[in-house]
């Protein structure tokens, strides 16, 4: 359940911003260029976005802490 | 707009003009900027062409103007920048200003040389001065009648000394003393000193005269007795009043004249130049035999014809004459400049394009996918949102002062300031991949809270007690415990876990390695698309483009597929095979290892994948020559039936026929290696973003823990003495070492990136570029 909401808000916020907010883009000499950035930088923005949350998804190892850092993360976080 | 996709639909005008309304005319199209005059004389020598002369005359008054403006620049009169006077040079105001140059020049150069002659003439009567005034003890004490005075450099002083002695064993006597300067005498910064020799004999006299004119001493003929001497002074005193007075008024008219000129020099100097370009434009041209009418082939962008031709109207009404100038649109089979239309937003992109090789006409431009995917890749090598931040500022900063900072004529800086929207860019992408990699000088953010727990880790849950924790060092969280791991990964980035954890750089470089390969497939596979617009005909689309998309598809699509397969399936780390044994394996055919499954049906899908693969190759490789060969083949039987009258040119079409076949078979062969081989070095060559994204965090790491974090730790009161010295080392670590030298390199790899693995997909890039006749450019660029 934790993993889908950051899954869909990320989803839909590249998804408006590289195919929603290009039809209100107004006509002018522009107009392409801007709607091509749009679109590059959803998809960009959004493959790396994905892949650095896919990456995590199912770890095949864990972080090594020094017996301090584990002592103080036993006591300070949940 | 179409035109920034592609290059410009351009078409070769001829132009008819009149002579005497050419220089209006050419004057108005340098304004408009948007024509290219094509060479219409192109084997006559320089020295050959009509207005040869014309255009050495401008020559010669920018030598002119050059030395004008030095000239005023020495003596610090203030040059007024603006000047909005937009006149049309015509050919009377080039002897206008010729002649008016020639006496400015004249009579500067006589001023100056006037004024050093007062100079000098000033500073050997200070001399004399100070000869007589401190020559008085001299005289008291020494009672010798033969003597040599002058002065002499100090410095030379010594070595003068020490000859005389040589020379002469002690057989004169010496005196000098430092003339010390008083305040307005500042002619002459070098230190004299004034001297006196008293000798016996009238021969060592002029053996002294002489040594004296070796060591450039300046003698002075100074009179024996006191009165003369005294009468002397006077005499000198008077001299050097009047002669201070000359100079003034010299100095004055000097500067009037000065600032006469500099008021108008920027206003000729614009002139100046328009004339000269006028000229070589018109050398271009050709000029019929009556005199009275030029000819002109210009380049010119088929969506501005109609300005043009407003222009040139203009042009010839003002000038007076009768005859508007004609417009004649040619066909033509010459290949025409590329021009893309940009905006000053987009020139820095299209400009670190186009220094890669010029696209040909018509052709496909990288520029608008470049402006998001080039910063986009630097910010994935440089990936720190808080260097992201500072550059993000210079480059606000820079485009918001941008005319300041134009104004210093720095080659560097302008280079800078050209490229402040790039840099911007750079920035904004470099705060949201620093966000993503979790980076801000080298610290994590935890907003979420991070996936990891401590506490299941211990008893009764784990296998920790609190003895593991005295017995070793450093203690592995596992996974596989239950609670250790949330199950739900960080939602906006890396973990921060990650960044106090000592195993950090072996989940960061997995991670950053197979993103790389994502990245660089998913880029290559969009230049690929690219060039799907570059094919005019359905033919060679089947012919090359669905070869190569399969090509890469089958084997590095396919890589991509088993990457995000292992990442989203559940495993144990035991049994999970390695990605590049898995993929080494399916090339060489090699099941026999057990455990190297994925998933169930891996082996007939690699199987097939490999084989359609390698099908490809032979596609790619016979596919188009062959198709060609036939339709020459057709060709050449159609040829022969019509030609056969035309006997030499059926031969010569058989040779070149065959000829091309065999440069066909061999550039397809050479397309072919490139491609194949090319995908997978290619490939490789993207882990650079790996690398880079790995050394800036190093770099940044070590600038936290060997400078900032010393000052940090430091207890004592002086610790903020400290840290303020720390602070200021620190910052200066970053900007240089972080900011320029790592933002320089990621430009570097990002470009090259651009320029070879992207481009070399889809892009030729051997046209030539569209360089119109622009007063606006001549001016920006000076």
């Amino acid at each position: 359940m934790a993993f889908s909401i950051p899954m869909v808000i990320v989803t839909l916020f590249w998804g408006f911003v590289g195919g929603v907010v290009p039809w209100f883009i107004p006509k002018g000499p522009n107009r392409g260029v801007v709607i091509t950035m749009l679109v590059l930088t959803a998809v960009c923005c959004y493959l790396f976005w994905l892949i650095a949350i896919l990456s995590q998804l199912n770890p095949l190892f864990g972080p090594a802490l020094s017996n301090d850092t584990i002592w103080y993360l036993q006591f300070h976080w949940r | 707009m179409d035109s920034f996709f592609r290059s410009e639909e351009m078409c070769l005008v001829q132009l008819f003009f009149q002579t005497e309304s050419a220089h209006n005319c050419i004057n108005e199209l340098g304004h408009l900027g948007l024509v290219q005059f094509k060479d219409l004389n192109p084997g006559t020598v320089a020295f050959q062409r009509r207005f040869v002369k014309e255009v050495k005359k401008c020559e010669e008054m920018e030598r002119i103007l050059r030395f004008l403006e030095n000239e005023v620049v020495k003596s610090n009169i203030p040059i007024p920048a603006d000047f909005t006077s937009e006149t049309i040079p015509v050919p009377r105001d080039v002897l206008d200003l010729e002649s008016r140059f020639d006496k400015l020049e004249q009579e500067l150069k006589e001023i100056n040389s006037n004024r050093d002659t007062l100079r000098q003439n000033f500073t050997q009567l200070m001399e004399i001065n100070h000869l007589l005034q401190m020559t008085d003890d001299f005289f008291e004490e020494v009672a010798i009648r033969l003597f040599v005075a002058g002065v002499i450099k100090h410095e030379r002083f010594p070595a003068f000394e020490k000859i005389l002695w040589r020379l002469f064993h002690g057989n004169f006597v010496l005196r000098h003393a430092e003339i010390k300067p008083h305040e307005e005498e500042n002619m002459d910064p070098v230190k004299k000193d004034v001297f006196v020799v008293f000798v016996q004999g009238d021969q060592i006299r002029g053996k002294i005269r002489k040594l004296c004119d070796g060591f450039h001493a300046s003698m002075y003929p100074c009179p024996n007795n006191a009165y003369a001497r005294k009468e002397m002074r006077t005499n000198v005193n008077t001299r050097i009043e009047d002669l201070r007075l000359v100079l003034k008024r010299t100095e004055e008219f000097r500067e009037t004249t000065l600032t006469a000129a500099a008021a108008n020099l920027q206003e000729w100097a614009s002139k100046v130049k328009k004339m000269k370009a006028i000229y070589y434009t018109l050398n271009l041209c050709n000029i019929d035999i009556t005199q009275k009418l030029i000819v002109a082939e210009i380049w010119c962008p088929v969506s501005d014809l109609n300005s043009v031709h407003t222009a040139l109207i203009h042009g010839s009404e003002q000038s007076g004459s009768s005859l508007s100038p004609v417009v004649n649109r040619i066909q033509t089979q010459q290949t025409p400049p590329t021009f893309n239309r940009v905006t000053s937003f987009t020139s820095g992109f299209q400009s670190i394009i186009d220094a890669y090789g010029v696209g040909n006409y018509q052709e496909i431009n990288p520029a608008p996918y470049t402006m998001v995917t080039f910063p986009f890749l630097f910010a994935v090598m440089f990936g720190d949102c808080g260097h992201g931040l500072v550059m993000t500022l210079l480059a606000l900063w820079l485009i918001l002062h941008q005319e300041h900072f134009r104004k210093l004529k720095n080659e560097l800086i302008d280079m800078l300031v050209d490229g402040r929207y790039i840099i911007f860019l750079m920035g904004l992408f470099s705060i949201y991949t620093g966000l993503i990699y979790n980076d801000c000088f080298s610290k994590s953010f935890n907003v979420f809270g991070s996936s990891w727990s401590v506490r299941p880790m211990f008893h009764p849950h784990g296998p920790w007690t609190n003895d593991t924790l005295h017995d070793s060092g450093h203690l592995h969280l596992d996974p596989l415990v239950s609670g250790v791991y949330s199950g739900n990964p960080y939602p906006f980035g890396v973990d921060p876990i990650w960044n106090i954890a000592s195993n950090k750089l072996s989940f960061l470089n997995s991670y950053k390695m197979k993103m790389s390969v994502i990245m660089g497939v998913a880029h290559m596979l969009f230049g690929v698309t690219l060039s799907l617009v570059n094919y005019i005909n359905l033919k060679d689309v089947a012919l090359q483009f669905i070869p190569e998309v399969i090509f890469m598809l089958s084997l590095f699509g396919y890589l991509i597929f088993l990457i995000l397969y292992k990442w989203c399936v559940v495993m144990k780390s035991e049994s999970a095979p390695s990605i590049l044994l898995l993929f080494i394996n399916m090339m060489l055919f090699d099941y026999s290892s057990e455990g190297t499954v994925l998933y169930r049906t891996q082996k007939p899908v690699q199987i097939f994948l490999v084989v359609v693969a390698v099908l490809m190759v032979p596609w790619l490789l016979f596919a188009k020559p062959l198709l060609l060969y036939r339709k020459h083949k057709q060709l050449k039987f159609l040829s022969l039936l019509f030609c056969l009258s035309l006997f030499f040119g059926v031969k010569k079409a058989f040779v070149s026929l065959q000829v091309s076949m065999a440069d066909i078979f061999v550039y397809q062969g050479i397309h072919t290696i490139e491609y194949c081989l090319g995908c997978i070095s290619n490939t490789a060559s993207y882990l650079r973003l790996w690398a880079l994204s790995l050394a800036h965090a190093e770099l940044s790491e070590v600038l936290w823990k060997m400078v900032l974090q010393v000052a940090l730790r430091v207890t004592s009161g002086m610790g903020s003495v400290l840290l303020a010295v720390t602070f200021a080392a620190f910052a200066v670590l970053t900007v240089t070492i972080l900011l320029v030298m790592e933002g320089l390199s990621a430009f570097l790899h990002a470009l090259r990136l651009h320029w070879v693995e992207f481009q070399n997909k889809f892009y030729k890039g051997s046209g030539y570029k569209f360089t119109p006749l622009s007063f606006d450019r001549m001016r920006d660029m000076q």
